[in-house]
This record gives C-alpha cells, structure tokens and sequence, in this order.
C-alpha cells in the first residue's frame, strides 16, 4: 500500500512538473515585412529563430544541488552561444533551455524525456544520473533526438547502439579500475569492503573497483548495500567494522557518503574511505565536517584548476551561479558540443546535424572533445584527489585528453604525481 | 558478542525515534480512526525549526550549546503544536464525517504541501545540523555508545512515561479515551470533543518535535523530504504494536529498529551470501506481515477499530 502512496506522490509531482512549465511562444518571426523606412533602408534584420535544447536533471531530491549546477552549466553555454548570435542557415539562432527536473527516479526520467521529445527540442543535455538517462536514450533514440550526457557514467548507456546517445565524461569501466587499482597499489589496502546505494551508478561504479581490487590481488572481505535516501548506515557499518577492513569503497553519491564518513568515525573505524565522483564534491565537506579529512575520491575528467580552457568558465560560472559542484564544465561542454555540431552541419534539425555530432572535434572547457564509434569520450581523464584542511586536493590524474595546443605532455598515459 | 551488542545499541537508538513518532500515529488514529500522513512531515517542519533557532543562536551568542538546543526546542514544539492544530482543524475536521478514505487523502495531500512548503523556505540542498555537543563515545564492552545516544534513549523513555501519565492519570487523558471508545457518548456525558481530538494532535506534534530535534542532532543531516521514509517506518511500527495502542507504538518502533539493524547486520552471513543488506527492509516487512496474519490487530492491540 505505502509504496502505491508513493506513486501518487510522483504521479502528482509529475502532472505539477508538466503543467508547471506552460507553453513557450512560438518562435518570433521578425515582423513580417520589414516597416518601410523613410531614410535610407538599413539592410533588413536577420530573421530570427528559436532552437530549443532540453536538459534534465534532479532538482528536487537528495541531490538537487548537482542537478541545479548541471542545468547552470547548460544554461551558460546557451547565454555564450545566444551573445554569440550564431548564424545557422541565414537565421540568427536564438536558444532557449527547456531545464526539467526527472527527480533522480527512472519513471519521471521517461516521462520527462516524452516531454522534451513532444516539445521538438533540437537536443538534450542530460540526463544527470545513470539511471534516468539509460532509459530516457531509448526514447531520444527513437525520436531520432541527440542526446549528451555530461554525467552518466555507467557503461551500459553508449552500449546499447543507439546513434544517439553520447557522453562527454569517462564511464565507470575506467573509473571503477582506477579506483579499485589505487585502493590497493598507492593505499595499501588487502581487505577492502564495498558498499555500494543499488542505483545504476553506484552498483555499477562499486562492481567495477570490485573487479580492479581483485585484479590487483586484495580480498573484498565486505560487500554492503543501503539506497541513495538513506540517512542510517550504522548497521552495515558495525558489520563492516568486524570485518577490519583497511579500506572502505562507497559508490554513490555525497549525500550519502557524509552522514557515512560521520557514523563510522562514531563507530570507530578507522579504515581508509574511498569514494567515485558522486562523492567528490564540495559538499561532502559540508556534510562530513572533520570526518571528510584525508578521505580518497575519483572524478570522471580533470581538475577544474587543470583545465585547459577552465580559467575562464570557473570566472563566469561563480560569478553568475556560485561555487560549481562538480559536473557544470561538462554540461557546459555537452551543450557547446550541440550547438557547434548545428553549426557545422548548418542545420538545427536533428536529422540533418546528428551526423555530425558524432564527427566532433570540439576544444571545450574540459578538454579536447572526440567520440568513439560508440558515442563515449576519447581519451576520458581520471583524477584521484584527497580532502586536506576541508579542500579537495590532487593526487594524481589518469588519462586524459591532450590539453589544447602545444601544452600536451608526453601521450603516453601518464600518472602525474602532483601532490603539493 | 560485541557485534551483537553494537546492533542492539544501534537498533534501540533507531528504534526510540520510531516509537516517538510513532505515538503521534496512534494517538490519532486510536481517536479518530486517520492516519495522518502527514505526521512524518511535521517531525520534519521540528527538525528545521529548531535548526533555524539553533544555527542563529550558535552564531550570534554565546549561550552553552545545551542551553541553546534546549531553546530550539522551546521554539520547535510550540511550532509544531500549531502546525499540528492548524492541520486538524483546516484539513481533517471538515471531513470528520466524511467516507474514511477522504481524510485518508487529504493527509496525503497535506504530507506533499509540507514537503514543498519546506523545500521553498529552506531549500533543496542537504542541510548540515550544527553540531552543538561534543560527541564522546563510551564503551561497553567493545561496543560503542554515543552520549548522544544516550540522550535520545533517555528523553523518549522519559517522554513516554510522561505520555502514559497524562493519558491514565488526568483528566484530558481520560476524556481521550472516552472518545476513542464512542464520540458521541462521550460527547453526551460533556466531553468538547472537538477540543480532545485537537489536543491528540498537539500532543503528538509536540513528541514530533522532539524526534525532529532528536533526529537532526543524531545524523547532523536535514532535508526537506527526510520526513516520508522517517513517517512510513514509524506508521509500520505503530500497525506492528497494534495501531491505537500507546504501549504497542513503543514496543513496535523499538522492535523495528532493532530487527532493521539485526536485518542488516546478519541477512547476508544468515543466507550465505544470497540476500544481501539491501534485503534489510525485508526483515522489518517481514515481521509486520507474519504478525498481522497471526494478530490482524497488532502485537499490543487488542479490539480493531472498526468506527465509521
């Protein structure tokens, strides 16, 4: 019965989020013949037009504050392309963001991306986690819609051989491996217990490190599961704890992992604590307080301060929006991708530019963008950072995508000892 | 042995907070015969009230931390009784006579308006509960227990008793439970109904606020939507003891929270491995349905409601 509930509460909040945002106007056309001038005639105003780019991500819920800096990274992206007034088949296009919110659940993830799909977007930034955005690329996929991802990580969402799913972020194949890798080669650890929320991202990431940590010859002594609205992890924890693991691996995000990091300093443990990109944010610090210092976590991409053409963006970014949590440049990128694929393809019809997408060669924010034949980033960069005096700091990058111009390093995979 | 003790602690500690909201579902419902969905949230609306009082104190005077907990405390119940009159008497008194189903919804309705009232005022983000007392562990055995812990044990048992005074031994307790056997008689022999039904949900968002502050100070955590899944558990400890039984909600929430942290804790060694601690909810869900089917009215209950 309590989980019917449970549904109406959603059906509700899905009709709100449907109804909520209204009609946009149709695009204006510039008056229709130009009003005869009595000086001499100006040359006659550019007709404007409208394209629609979609972005989905969580804004309410457990980690809405990702998902508001994922749609504040998209939403920047269109403000630079709209000052740009980027001609695309002799019109001055004019985008506009349609921002939906899929509240992290896979069922209003389908549902939003209908809505998109019935509102003829040009294409969509989104989704935010791995498990709205699997199902809802089936649906863009049928649509015929590009979709970029800037945060899904789970493998499985490029391998279903839709031409229409990309993303601009390493997946958790290589994240998992460098995780599961540095647990037990740079930190030492033999016995390392898991714990993963059962969402997509999580189990995905965490069974990844899994296999790396086994790889590397530790023994998972521990293998625990909680779900991402948890707030009470000591019952898993006390288990854990009597199993005197060196090192604890969480997969999931940061609002689970600070209330963790909190109850097993409580409950004494003493185990190193890694955790993936979900948990590698500002805001485990504020969650965590003391019991965040000196925890391991991986980020999907480069260091904000590494970034190649960041300086600028982390500048405009904060300026407008506050401190980034941790995947705006991506979404950033993910839409710069779309616009300038429309640009290139002279088009903004997703037929005629989706070809394109795939052909990109894009110098973003993040890096140098390419895709594979499978729509995942060439070259996706990992970073290891620790947290020191309540800051995130670098430990060591993996990957990478070669930095703009002449600043590449040597291209064999390197491993940058960057401690400070 | 020391595992299993560290489980116990847990699992009461969990435990005490479902009983504290769990009362204020059955005192309802032994009364009026609704489920007022809505409660979960109103332990919520404590949390952020007193977390509003406790951050401003924390950062503008230098009173001691208890002496400012104790203030937002102050401030939260008062709060919370008035949120908890103002739901009575705008929601569910205008359908007291209404099919049960009607209230049944509207409570529902009214759980979400909060949720969103309170995501409006205090946003979307997680909020972090200042940590106002320097948590020491003590040791039993090798067990651990927070002072925090003992705190919050300490207060409900207290608040319990408290409870249990007011409803058997003055005279508001017994006009309650006048009303709960037959309104209408008791409204004959010059019960004010209407005045007894409103003190139940006064009292039982006073105790809201109480576990909203209790909660709060626990996880150090706050969040607009931590009210649902704290509600839904405390619904399903209150129908475990018996749902209109004050003692059966105490006995149900403390039962819960330890067969969730035992659940969690020995599920996967129990099964070899094949159900693992993502089957926790199992154990508590299977409890509830075991007991049902053996006790349809609960383990503490004893006639059903059957009132219109």
């Amino acid at each position: 019965m309590q989980f019917s509930m449970k549904g109406i509460t959603l059906g509700v909040a899905a009709t709100i989020a449907l109804f909520g945002c209204g009609k946009k106007e149709e695009p204006q056309q510039a008056a229709p013949a130009p009003a005869p001038q009595t000086a001499a005639p100006a040359p006659a105003a550019k007709p404007e037009m409208v394209v629609r780019i979609g972005h989905v991500a969580p804004l309410t819920g457990p980690i809405a504050h990702l998902g508001k800096d994922n749609e504040n990274g998209a939403r920047l992206a269109i403000e630079d392309a709209n000052a740009q007034k980027i001609e695309i088949d002799g019109k001055i296009i004019k985008f506009e963001l349609m921002g939906e919110d899929d509240q992290a659940d896979p069922k209003v993830g389908t549902v939003v991306a209908q809505k998109l799909v019935d509102a003829k977007v040009a294409g969509v930034v989104g989704h935010l986690n791995s498990g709205t955005t699997i199902p809802a690329s089936k649906i863009y996929a049928d649509a015929g819609i590009p979709q970029i991802s800037p945060s899904a990580t789970n493998p499985k969402y490029t391998q279903q051989g839709f031409k229409t799913a990309f993303r601009v972020m390493a997946n958790d194949v290589q994240q998992g491996s460098v995780d599961g890798t540095f647990l037990v080669k740079e930190l030492g650890a033999k016995k390392i217990a898991i714990i993963d929320d059962r969402t997509a991202y999580g189990q995905g990431l965490a069974d990844e490190v899994e296999k790396a940590a086994k790889a590397a010859g530790a023994e998972i002594v521990a293998r625990e599961f909680t779900n991402d609205k948890a707030t009470d992890f000591k019952a898993i924890l006390t288990k854990i704890k009597s199993k005197r693991p060196d090192a604890i691996f969480h997969g999931g995000m940061d609002a689970t992992g600070g209330p963790m990091l909190k109850q097993m300093k409580e409950l004494g443990i003493k185990a190193k604590f890694m955790t993936g990109d979900g948990g590698c944010t500002p805001e485990i610090v504020k969650l965590a307080g003391d019991a965040s210092e000196g925890i391991y976590c991986t980020q999907a991409g480069l260091p904000v301060d590494k970034l190649p053409n960041g300086q600028k963006f982390v500048e405009d970014f904060t300026k407008k929006y506050g401190q980034i949590q941790i995947y705006a440049p991506y979404s950033y990128d993910a839409a710069m991708v779309l616009i300038d694929s429309m640009k290139r393809a002279n088009s903004a019809d997703p037929a005629k530019y989706l070809p394109e997408v795939g052909k990109t060669s894009y110098n973003g924010v993040t890096g140098k963008i390419e895709f594979d034949e499978k729509g995942d980033v060439k070259n996706g960069a990992i970073t290891v950072f620790t947290i020191k005096g309540g800051k995130l700091e670098t430990v060591a990058v993996h990957g990478g995508s070669a930095p703009v111009a002449a600043a590449a390093p040597a291209a064999e995979p390197q491993k940058e000892e960057a401690k400070k | 042995m020391d595992i299993l003790l560290q489980q116990l602690i847990n699992g009461v500690t969990l435990g005490a907070v479902y009983a504290l909201v769990a009362l204020g579902y059955t005192m309802v419902y032994g009364i009026i015969g609704l489920i007022n969905f809505a409660h979960g949230e109103v332990v919520m609306i404590g949390a952020m009230v007193a977390f509003t009082v406790i951050t401003s104190l924390a950062a503008h005077t230098q009173l001691p931390p208890l002496l400012i907990l104790l203030i937002g405390l102050v401030v939260a119940a008062p709060t919370c009784m008035l949120l908890g009159y103002g739901l009575e008497r705008l929601a569910y008194r205008p359908l007291r006579h209404a099919p049960r189903l009607t209230p049944l919804i509207t409570a529902i309705g009214m759980s979400i308006v909060l949720q969103n009232v309170a995501m409006i005022i205090w946003g979307r983000n997680y909020i972090n509960f200042p940590q106002m007392i320097d948590k020491t562990s003590y040791h039993i055995g090798n067990a651990l227990i927070t002072n925090v812990q003992v705190a919050i044990l300490f207060l409900s048992a207290l608040t319990m008793v408290g409870l249990m005074w007011l409803v058997y031994r003055t005279k508001l307790g017994t006009a309650m439970r006048a009303t709960a056997q037959d309104q209408m008689v008791a409204g004959l022999m010059g019960v004010n109904i209407n005045r007894v039904i409103a003190a139940a949900f006064v009292i039982g968002s006073a105790l809201a606020a109480l576990a909203g502050l209790m909660v709060g100070t626990y996880y150090e955590i706050a969040h607009y939507q931590m009210g649902f899944m704290l509600g839904l558990k405390a619904f399903t400890a209150a129908v475990l003891g018996g749902i209109g039984n004050l003692a059966g909600a105490m006995a149900g929430g403390l039962l819960l929270g330890i067969i969730e942290a035992l659940g969690a804790g020995y599920i996967g060694d129990l099964t070899g491995g094949f159900l693992g601690s993502h089957y926790q909810d199992i154990f508590a869900f299977f409890v509830l349905i075991t007991v049902l089917v053996f006790r349809p009215s609960g383990l503490l209950g004893e006639r059903v409601g059957e009132r219109a």
